[in-house]
């Protein structure tokens, strides 16, 4: 297969030589891929800005020995504009493709590919505040991950809920039977908004407090970070203002 | 691998940027086989460059002084300031000899991915230097990528002051070339940037 093509979405570009990149895409059916652009940095190149990051773009591939080689690149969809006019959905955004880096292997995952792309899209089109998507990415993300977190039952007893208790390394909340001690106590209002922002249930997501989408913006980084084991880079400076 | 010294070399510019170990070898067997390479002229350069280099206190351009030749000109506008990512963008810019004013080097762009915040730039200098209100005009001139767009999106927000002009440098088709080979994203900012052609 020296030859091949995909649709991808692209997650970061590193600068190679004279006028190269390294461009890291997540590709519908080949995983992540890593791959040389020749020539994108100059002005008169012709397929450099459909190589941007939170570019969706239909990319022909030669296979190299440790890198692929960018022949052609078709842009089907272009969110870089729309989200870096936006302070707080660009330092999102950012987030939301440092964990699809880190997330996802050469194996591939379609619903990965599918859930960046719908978030990136519901950035650049302002469906919903920028804070409250990356927290929605990052819990969906990591349930295609396989580190679905629990809302309502207990993540140790399976004991029905409503449980207050939330310990990350216990995989969501907990009954109070079974909280360690210094375990964090939410609100009852920032458990529904953390299930609301796992489920996709965006009125209730819409309508929450500034309080309970702070804590609940602690809560989604806390358990990243600690799933993701090496922290995320672009956490910090994600604006939450916005 | 070379014994001892030579291979030191290699490894040594094989660091720089842009050099792999092929063509680290090639400048080392440059070095050591032509007659006329003056070996000790370019080791006193790089001593130098390394001694006498230092950042302009005002603007962050490259200068062999406290401050560099474009801000100690009397001759240029401190009206203006152009603001870039790198001290090779004022070179870049200077060539085009259509701006008259000050620069503001950022040293790099916005790019949360990489831990760089606005913290880390050269942004609140900048703020001090519009601060006495002798500026009236600040033109954005970071790079044309998601970067720089990002960095220039948060420099209009903070930039928002009475009396003050915030412009972005156009983007779009470069001279010389042929509409039909632009990108869609380019032809796009072209269209957007149009302006009104008067008689």
């Amino acid at each position: 297969m020296p030859l091949y093509r995909d649709e991808a979405v692209v997650l970061r570009t590193h600068k190679l030589g004279e006028a190269d990149r390294i461009v890291t895409m997540l590709s519908r059916q080949h995983g992540k891929i890593r791959a040389v652009a020749k020539g994108v940095r100059r002005t008169a190149s012709k397929f450099g800005a459909r190589l941007e990051p939170f570019m969706v773009a239909d990319v022909q591939l030669y296979e190299g020995r440790s890198l692929d080689i960018i022949t052609q690149a078709e842009s089907l969809a272009s969110y870089g504009a729309d989200i870096s006019a936006d302070y707080g959905c660009y330092t999102a955004a950012s987030a939301m493709v440092e964990t699809a880096d880190k997330i996802t292997d050469d194996d591939g995952s379609l619903q990965q590919y599918l859930l960046l792309v719908g978030a990136l899209r519901s950035l650049a089109r302002r469906e919903h505040g920028p804070s409250v998507t990356l927290d929605s990415y990052l819990l969906r993300s990591l349930s295609i991950a396989g580190w679905a977190p629990s809302f309502v039952d207990c993540a140790v007893t399976g004991e029905p809920g409503p449980h207050t208790y939330f310990v990350p390394q216990l995989g969501g909340v907990v009954a109070d039977s079974v909280a360690p001690p210094g375990a964090a106590r939410l609100d009852p209002a920032t458990v529904s908004l953390l299930g609301a922002l796992l489920s996709g249930d965006w009125t209730t997501v819409d309508t929450a407090s500034d309080l309970s989408r702070n804590q609940a913006s602690g809560v989604v980084a806390a358990y990243t970070q600690f799933h993701l084991e090496r922290g995320l880079r672009s956490l910090q400076h994600v604006d939450r203002r916005a | 691998m070379y014994e001892g010294i030579v291979q030191e070399l290699i490894d040594e510019l094989g660091r720089l940027p842009g050099i792999g170990p092929k063509s680290a070898q090639r400048i080392a067997f440059h070095i050591l086989q032509t007659e006329t390479f003056d070996v000790r002229r370019l080791a006193e350069v790089l001593l130098e460059v390394r001694e006498k280099v230092r950042f302009c206190t005002i603007c962050g351009n490259v200068s062999e002084q406290e401050t560099c030749s474009i801000c100690r000109d009397p001759r240029r506008s401190h009206t203006t300031i152009c603001v870039v990512e790198e001290a090779k963008d004022v070179v870049a810019i200077e060539r085009t000899r259509e701006f008259r004013g000050l620069y503001h080097v950022l040293g790099g762009a916005i790019s949360p991915i990489d831990g760089i915040g606005p913290d880390d730039l050269r942004i609140r200098e900048l703020m001090q230097r519009l601060g006495d209100g002798t500026v009236t005009e600040v033109i954005i001139a970071t790079d044309p990528n998601l970067e720089g767009e990002a960095t220039a999106t948060y420099l209009t927000r903070l930039l928002v002051q009475p009396n003050l002009r915030v412009s972005r440098l156009a983007s779009g088709l470069p001279v010389g070339g042929d509409l039909e080979y632009a990108d869609e994203v380019t032809l796009g900012r072209a269209f957007e940037g149009r302006r009104t052609v008067e008689a």
